[in-house]
């Protein structure tokens, strides 16, 4: 025990660490024009929400919060990512997205003022709970990233970054939760994700017949809501992506 | 105090004996991950004696400026070497004439003359890099204060040598997300500040897509051997300044002795080693951005920066 106890400070850092890089990996799922990359920020965004539980799992010692790493780990950076590769075909994600609502650089400066506003936001709550270390770490942290996933949302004019947008928000939520309730039931763990798994199966299968039945995934350009196929969408199914 | 001089003395000898090696090394090293054999790592030393050797070319239409600025763009690194840990932990002679801010001034002013010189020819190529560079500059700016600003934050000084203990007593401090996210931001800000591969590519002769090297076309001769080592030294104390002050402190000597002191080169060079090795894998695995795109670039170092110094102002 002892030992631990000197591990404290260190494991202290090591989880502030993860919250930062998962800020970052929020930052990147926002900025990349990549679909591809993007899913790869995604992943390392889920790592760093699995090493921050794991983390709290060790000091204090709680298998509750190991289990929910270990769950995170095997649902969103094993099964999820594989579901999406098998669901959207292989060529949506080397494609590059340059119709962003935002330019990169303005929407990188947005997301850095959601975070700044999650951070006065979350101010009262951290003084009210006389915060310990990872509170005060995980739960700002978590709300910065819940604020940029639908940020994310609004600016992807792609199909897949929307999705992405989604499940970082989910993730965040997930960040400052293993702070806020630790002793949350397994089972609801366990629940969120196997709901996250058909979400992701669900907005797959609408991407690929998105992707089937107009020939792209950039839903940005589906404006209008028809049966019948009307001429604004052929065209833009008709033109190379990328022009507008 | 002569010892502190004759260290600082040293130190100096270190940095314009050293960096034509670090980017003679650094050179090579890619050649070979190109499976290409490359030039020999000595190849800047030879570079540096035949341009002195030659005769030195000045247009009739450019004033003292052109003259003057390789002067000054060799002695702005030598000067922040005084200023800096290179081979100690504690501050030398001429340490106390400033910190950190100040150290970043003097290269600006080199910068800023050689962006005089490369328009004052009237070669339109050197203006079109001047400009470039000076875009790079002011996106790299805001990130050099965001840095800055967050060390002061955290060790509640610029002078680097108290910088550069606050990241590893205790040494779980060195985990703290300020600390790694600053590197990230700091590496960025090199690459960029030098003209390294994601930004600017060095090995290029293509001048419509230079940046950096544009602004040394119009020298011959001394000048562009004066030019050449400055920036090389620049380099070389960028590289120092991350090593030594913000990555690790290890290796420095503690204590006055010469022997502790001549023990630190090699250890300081082997850390460099290390670092130039993993610039070897960043510059052969990445291509060079559009010129447009830079700002992209530039914009997520800041980001990044700026998360580092939100995470340690809000953290305690």
């Amino acid at each position: 025990m002892t030992l631990l106890q000197n591990l404290t400070p260190l494991i202290t850092n090591l989880n502030a660490l993860a919250g930062g890089l998962f800020l970052v990996a929020s930052f990147g799922i926002v900025a990349t024009r990549q679909v591809g990359d993007c899913l790869r920020y995604f992943i390392f965004q889920s790592i760093c929400l699995a090493a921050s539980a794991v983390l709290m799992g060790i000091q204090p010692y709680s298998p509750h919060l190991l289990a929910v790493g270990a769950i995170n780990l095997i649902t969103k950076v094993g099964l999820l990512p594989w579901l999406l590769r098998k669901l959207v075909r292989e060529e949506v994600y080397t494609r590059r997205e340059i119709t962003q609502a935002v330019s990169i650089p303005s929407s990188l400066i947005i997301a850095l003022m959601l975070t700044l506003a999650a951070y006065w936001l979350s101010r009262p709550w951290l003084n009210a709970a006389a915060a310990g270390g990872a509170l005060l770490i995980n739960l700002p942290i978590g709300l910065a990233g819940l604020l940029i996933g639908a940020y994310t949302l609004t600016t992807r004019r792609e199909a897949v970054p929307q999705l992405l947008g989604i499940l970082a928000m989910e993730n965040s939520a997930f960040f400052a939760g293993v702070a806020v309730a630790p002793n949350l039931p397994l089972i609801a763990e366990l629940a969120l994700a196997f709901d996250i798994l058909i979400l992701t199966f669900v907005m797959g299968v609408l991407t690929r017949t998105v992707h089937e039945k107009i020939g792209t995934t950039a839903v940005g350009r589906l404006t209008q809501i028809k049966e019948t196929a009307s001429p604004h969408i052929e065209a833009a199914a008709a033109r190379p992506s990328g022009r507008k | 105090m002569s010892v502190s001089i004759l260290y600082n003395l040293i130190q100096v000898l270190v940095v314009m004996g050293f960096s034509p090696l670090a980017i003679g090394v650094l050179n090579r090293m890619k050649e070979i991950v190109q499976s290409k054999r490359g030039p020999s790592i000595f190849q800047p030393y030879r570079d540096l004696r035949k341009l002195f050797s030659k005769d030195e070319i000045v247009s009739d239409e450019s004033t003292w400026i052109f003259r003057v600025t390789p002067y000054i763009v060799f002695v702005a690194p030598i000067f922040v070497t005084l200023l800096i840990p290179v081979l100690t932990n504690y501050p030398l002679f001429w340490a106390f004439m400033a910190d950190m801010v100040g150290a970043g001034f003097v290269l600006a002013l080199a910068g800023f003359f050689a962006a005089l010189a490369a328009i004052d020819t009237g070669n339109p190529y050197g203006a079109m890099g001047a400009s470039r560079t000076r875009m790079v500059g002011f996106l790299a700016e805001p990130i050099f204060l965001v840095v800055f600003f967050t060390v002061s934050f955290v060790a509640n000084s610029t002078i680097p040598f108290i910088v550069q203990q606050k990241w590893v007593t205790p040494a779980a401090n060195f985990f703290t997300p300020s600390h790694i996210l600053l590197l990230i931001a700091f590496i960025m800000l090199i690459l960029a500040e030098k003209g390294r591969i994601p930004v600017d590519n060095p090995s290029g002769h293509f001048e419509l897509s230079m940046i950096e090297e544009s602004k040394e076309l119009e020298y011959s001769g001394r000048g562009a051997a004066l030019m050449k080592w400055g920036g090389w030294m620049k380099f070389f104390v960028l590289m120092i300044v991350f090593l030594n002050v913000l990555l690790t402190p290890w290796g420095l000597a503690a204590t006055t002795r010469i022997s502790a002191v001549l023990l630190a080169i090699p250890l300081v060079l082997l850390k460099m080693l290390i670092f130039i090795l993993f610039l070897v894998a960043v510059e052969s695995s990445l291509a060079k951005l559009r010129l447009f795109r830079i700002s992209e670039f530039m914009s997520a170092a800041f980001v990044i920066a700026v998360v580092a110094m939100i995470t340690s102002a809000f953290a305690h």
